[in-house]
């Protein structure tokens, strides 16, 4: 039973990021743009937190100190998006090369400035990060007390946000607009909704989600950044956005899923048994299990229809 | 009428594309309670003309009034302030989102943060009811009819508290009753004060409903008479700029053996739902039998039934008597079967080719084009300058992209390459869709003179018209089957209308 | 004539050319910005490449595996598909190259051994590429995530394989490769400079590229699957073939470039921490090379130059070497929004323009 509640609390670690990023993609996808660069953005988010971080752990602010963290990924992620918005959506580049731009120029620079600031070192200094929050009362249930209401806080702010997000999106003038522009983006302009701005806004989001995700990781799991911290988290965010169908619910219940196969990965260790396993086999599983389950979902059919398409008024 | 301004008026409206003047002065006023139609060909700049009143272009030269005042639209929501709506030709509807959804789109009521969707829901009814349009606000846009979407079109103008409605080509996928509804609606709209202007190239539309016609050629104003002191041949020849003979040039036909049979054909969607259902009928040598029929009716599945690009569940399809069901496309085409396909720039050609790599799209693989694995581009252009002449396919060289050559000159293309392969079955979908008269006219006549060659031809075509005019033998599709088979002399729209609105069945092999 | 006219008519090489001369300049930009001098930092990375026969020979084995991944992509490209997996194939090449090479050195001939060995890290490469088609073809999954996720699989594949089959004791790399391409009579003159026959290769699979899609009768196939799937469907092309087999070959492209590695410059495979990076360059070459052949192999040459020559950067001027990496991703930012570039361009165009009217 511990060991389950364990499992759990770990399982949502992992997924944390996870659904960050996953949920960044969501509102650039929905609004009809398609986002590879969640990798990169992850990665600013990922070095802006380790700095802010750091400095204001410096300076005292003492557990304050991670949200400055959090709060300059979020302005990084978003100024690192504004690279893809422009080159895809102003300037009409194909939409996955502009992401992959993205994951380019976030592993240079953010690297280029570690190594600026902190005189040629590869790394940032280890910071203490989030510490796991109990929720008196709740964290006292068996199992699932132990598995999620002692958590960090961001995981917290990660389910919180998969509900207002589910809420903004299908409730809210704002998201019918955003989804219109991803299913049909002339019918949207026609009624006088500016296309090309709630897909800025799509894309700035996705970056500041993103930015969170990659946070996130340096804030709760390793206490730096280094040109490891993100590898590949990105890529299975938008697995997670597509198996959970541009939906949060779906993209958060995908995150949990994949952050559990990961999970997974650790605990089997424990076991005697797995010891005749080669490591090897078990570090796959996340990637093997992404592919099967993409074989077994459906494929793009619900996908946003207008994805990958520049908008040009002129065309109809 | 006359003492008050007009409630719109364009004043020598000019706007230049690269390389064309699409608009060309044009000036045009719409008085209150008016139904003014502006007739041309397609690409004679009557869409232009409306996207600069809607503000999706702007014009280069010349002015708008509105009620007599001066207004620059520079953008969708301007015209909507100014009272401007406009029904598109292509429904412009987010196909996942409820009626009300589309409709409040942009100006959505909010209850707090939320979208108020029970009184959207609310006004969206009581619109539908006062111009008594039947739309059910909660249906989702993919599971109601064309005719239904095109009012969803309509209450979004009214929702949105337009005086002048702009419809651009309204009937063009509609059933003869659906239009005689449309008209209902839009003299409905009048008596409550409304102006419209109708974007259409039907003259018969034109002489039922509106009250001025202004015609356009070239991006030029040709004259703006009044419809009670005009008859469609003057129109007419206004339009295109010579005499136009309405009927068809074609000889009786010498009817041979069947060659193309389909028996009892049924098919089935991605989501188990049947799409053709039972279909069977039979088109023989010398023939063009026309496929009439409202669109989504099972005419785009029946094509790629018998080309090979479905699968179908049960039945069977012969060609001369061979059985082609559920071959490859390339076995089906090896059969001797020419295929015109409905969307020519997605499934006719790549445009990223060569005119000249275009011609061979099908036969490549063939010698003398392919040589032991090379392909001989001596032969290969040679073979495209060929067809170039002998279809007259205007194009600087067939080294240019096809994505160059115009609408008319990529189906003259097209139809060049589906001929020169001789086939026993021609099939034609929608083959004169968006071409102006002179390619329409062109189009036709070689269809009938592949259907004088002996040869059988399918031809599927949403526009009445054109299977009245073209076919020697009419078949109509509903849902997934023929319910009827007719010859032209023997019938007429109005019977015709009832059987693609499913409402009569006649003749032929359906099971009546 | 009027072809070479055509040629300096189109932008299509003009923007590239300038779209490299703002990716240095946004490098020079970001040099400033951090305190360094640009035009040593760069005078330093030309002067690393063409200083010295042993550096020039070494830059040339680092644009090596550049012109293979590049062309891997580019190939990919043509026919509709962005392989972002040549990573992966890349490692699966250099293990199958491992494996034979090392099994079988005592077996065969070398004469049989080298070729084998070639042969087998492309047609495991081409395999493992051939999964994402397969997926792709069959069940329309996107071939973006399927090959990252395949670029993960490979590598703790090859890990496995050469720590359980291959290991030289007490190491963290494979027993040493007796089969080799290293191009030894030119070893003097370079001065001991890794050149290998890869190089040549890599030449021959360019020419290959060209031929193969422009001229011959599958590559048309496959162009028009690239274009327009929709039209090659209806023309009767089988789109799912087409798209495993543009995937193989692309796969076969990686893989001999793990070939290289293990044949012609290490000599033995590593076990690696984390996945080398060759085809994320490669992804950056073949946009930069237009996916054209012969623009991907001068798209290789300029990117192994920039590469190999940032170490000499950061020696010479203590310039980190991620600054490349700024400078590439610019480049094909700058390709990919060539609106950018025409933007940029336009007053130049005016200029000529009214020149020619005065």
């Amino acid at each position: 039973m511990e060991v389950l509640g364990q499992l759990l609390n770990t399982t949502l670690v992992f997924s944390t990021a996870l659904i960050f990023a996953a949920l960044g993609g969501i509102f650039s996808e929905r609004s009809g743009v398609v986002n590879i660069g969640l990798e990169g953005l992850m990665m600013f988010g990922a070095f802006a937190a380790a700095v802010g971080g750091y400095y204001a752990q410096e300076a005292g602010m003492g557990e304050w100190a991670p949200w400055v963290g959090v709060l300059s990924a979020m302005a990084v992620g978003v100024i690192g998006s504004l690279i893809h918005a422009v080159a895809s959506i102003t300037f009409k580049a194909d939409q996955t090369i502009s992401g992959t731009v993205i994951n380019f120029l976030a592993a240079g620079s953010t690297l280029y400035m570690v190594k600026l600031i902190f005189d040629g070192s590869g790394e940032t200094p280890l910071i203490d990060g989030f510490s796991k929050v109990s929720i008196p009362g709740l964290s006292k249930i068996p199992v699932i007390g132990e598995g999620i209401f002692n958590s960090y806080p961001t995981t917290y702010l990660a389910i919180i946000l998969v509900v207002v997000i589910y809420f903004v999106l299908f409730k809210t003038p704002f998201g019918l607009r955003l989804r219109a522009v991803g299913e049909h983006p002339s019918a949207a302009d026609t009624l006088g909704v500016n296309v090309n701005k709630m897909r800025y806004i799509g894309v700035m989001l996705s970056g500041l989600l993103a930015g969170i995700g990659g946070a996130t990781i340096t804030l709760t799991t390793t206490g730096t950044f280094a040109h490891n911290t993100i590898s590949g988290q990105g890529f299975i965010a938008i697995a997670a956005m597509i198996f959970g169908k541009w939906n949060p619910l779906g993209a958060f219940g995908a995150a949990v899923f994949f952050g559990l196969s990961q999970a997974i990965r650790n605990y089997v260790q424990l076991f005697e048994w797995s010891k005749s396993i080669p490591q090897e086999f078990i570090f796959m599983i996340p990637y093997v299990l992404t592919i099967i389950v993409l074989v077994s979902a459906v494929g793009r059919s619900s996908a946003p229809k207008a994805l990958g398409e520049p908008y040009d008024p002129g065309k109809r | 009428m006359s003492a008050a301004a007009p409630v719109v008026e364009l004043k020598q409206i000019t706007k230049r594309f690269p390389g064309i003047v699409a608009n060309d002065a044009i000036s045009l006023t719409l008085e209150k309670g008016e139904i003014h139609a502006l007739l041309g060909e397609n690409g004679a700049g009557k869409s232009t003309l409306m996207n600069i009143v809607f503000g999706l272009y702007q014009p280069d030269e010349g002015s708008i009034e509105i009620d007599g005042k001066p207004v620059i639209i520079d953008n969708p929501n301007k015209a909507i302030e100014l009272g401007i709506g406009m029904v598109h030709q292509h429904f412009k509807l987010v196909e996942p989102f409820t009626v009300t959804e589309n409709i409040v789109l942009g100006m959505e009521p909010k209850k707090g943060l939320k979208i108020d969707y029970k009184s959207a829901a609310e006004q969206v009814r009581k619109l539908s009811e006062q111009y008594g349009l039947q739309v059910n606000p909660n249906a989702k846009i993919h599971d109601i009819s064309v005719g239904m979407q095109q009012r969803v079109e309509i209450m979004k103008t009214l929702y949105r508290g337009a005086d002048i409605l702009i419809f651009d080509e309204p009937t063009a996928v509609l059933t003869p009753q659906e239009i005689t509804e449309l008209m209902a609606i839009m003299k409905r709209l009048v008596a409550e004060g409304k102006s419209i202007i109708l974007i259409t190239h039907k003259l018969k539309e034109i002489m039922q409903i509106s009250d001025r016609v202004t015609i356009i050629r070239r991006g030029k104003v040709i004259d703006t008479v009044k419809t009670s002191g005009t008859n469609p041949n003057e129109l007419a020849e206004k339009m295109v700029g010579r005499g136009v003979t309405f009927k068809v040039d074609k000889q009786p036909a010498h009817i041979g053996e069947g060659i193309l049979k389909l028996s009892d054909v049924r098919s089935k969607s991605k989501d188990g739902v049947p799409v053709l259902n039972g279909l069977s009928f039979e088109v023989k040598a010398g023939e063009i039998l026309g496929i009439a029929g409202v669109d989504g009716n099972g005419q785009s599945e029946l094509i790629q039934a018998i080309t090979g690009l479905r699968k179908i569940d049960s039945g069977s399809i012969t060609v001369s008597g061979k059985e082609i069901a559920n071959l490859s496309p390339r076995k089906v085409s090896e059969m001797n079967v020419s295929h015109i396909p409905e969307d020519r720039h997605k499934h006719g050609l790549v445009l990223d080719f060569t005119v000249s790599e275009n011609m061979v799209l099908e036969t490549y693989y063939k010698s003398p084009y392919n040589q032991n694995g090379f392909l001989n581009k001596d032969v290969i252009n040679q073979h495209a300058e060929d067809l170039v002449k002998q279809f007259d396919v205007r194009t600087p060289s067939i080294e240019n992209k096809a994505r160059s050559l115009s609408g008319g000159n990529q189906q003259k293309a097209i139809i060049a390459r589906e001929i020169d392969k001789n086939p026993t079955l021609l099939i034609a979908a929608q083959p004169t869709r968006g071409l102006d008269v002179g390619a329409i006219e062109f189009v036709q006549k070689q269809l009938i003179a592949q259907r004088d060659q002996g040869k059988a031809v399918l031809l599927i075509s949403f526009e009445l018209d054109e299977i009245m005019n073209v076919s020697d033998r009419i078949a109509v599709i509903y849902e997934g089957q023929i319910v009827g088979e007719v010859f032209p002399q023997d019938t007429n729209d109005q019977e015709l209308g009832l059987m693609m609105a499913g409402s009569l069945k006649r003749g032929g092999h359906a099971d009546v | 004539m009027s072809r070479i006219k055509k040629i300096f008519a189109t932008d299509t090489y003009i923007i590239p050319l300038i779209a490299i001369l703002l990716g240095f300049l946004v490098g020079a930009i970001v040099m400033l910005i951090g305190g360094y001098d640009p035009v040593a930092a760069y005078s330093a990375l030309f002067k690393r490449v063409f200083g010295s026969p042993y550096d020039f020979g070494e830059a040339v084995r680092e644009m090596t595996p550049l012109m293979f991944t590049g062309l891997a992509v580019a190939f990919a490209f043509r026919s509709g598909m962005f392989n972002i997996g040549a990573d992966g194939q890349v490692m699966i090449g250099m293990t199958a190259a491992s494996v034979v090479g090392i099994k079988l050195g005592g077996v065969l001939p070398a004469f049989l051994l080298v070729p084998l060995a070639v042969i087998a890290a492309g047609v495991c490469g081409g395999l493992w590429a051939g999964i994402a088609g397969y997926l792709k073809a069959k069940r329309g999954i996107n071939e973006v995530i399927t090959t990252i996720m395949l670029n993960w699989i490979a590598l703790f594949l090859s890990n496995y394989i050469v720590r359980t089959f291959l290991l030289l004791q007490g190491q963290n790399r494979s027993e040493d490769n007796p089969a080799s391409l290293s191009m030894t009579f030119l070893f003097s003159t370079f001065d001991n400079a890794r050149l290998h026959w890869g190089t040549v290769i890599a030449l021959a699979a360019a020419t290959f590229f060209y031929v193969y899609l422009w001229k011959t009768k599958q590559g048309y196939e496959m162009r028009a699957v690239g274009l327009n799937p929709h039209a090659a469907e209806y023309a009767g092309m089988n789109v799912g073939r087409n798209v495993i087999k543009a995937m193989f070959i692309s796969g076969v492209f990686a893989g001999l470039a793990g070939a290289g590695e293990v044949l012609g410059v290490f000599h033995y495979q590593s076990v690696f921490a984390a996945s080398p990076g060759y085809g994320f360059d490669g992804i950056a070459v073949a946009l930069l090379g237009l996916t054209h052949p012969l623009g991907v192999i001068l798209a290789a040459i300029l990117y192994g130059t920039l590469t190999y020559g940032s170490a000499g950067m950061s020696f010479g001027a203590d310039v980190p070497p991620e600054l490349i990496r700024i400078v590439i991703g610019s480049i094909i930012f700058f390709i990919a929004a060539q609106g950018i570039v025409r933007w940029v361009l336009k007053p130049f165009y005016f200029k000529r323009k009214k020149e020619k009217v005065l």
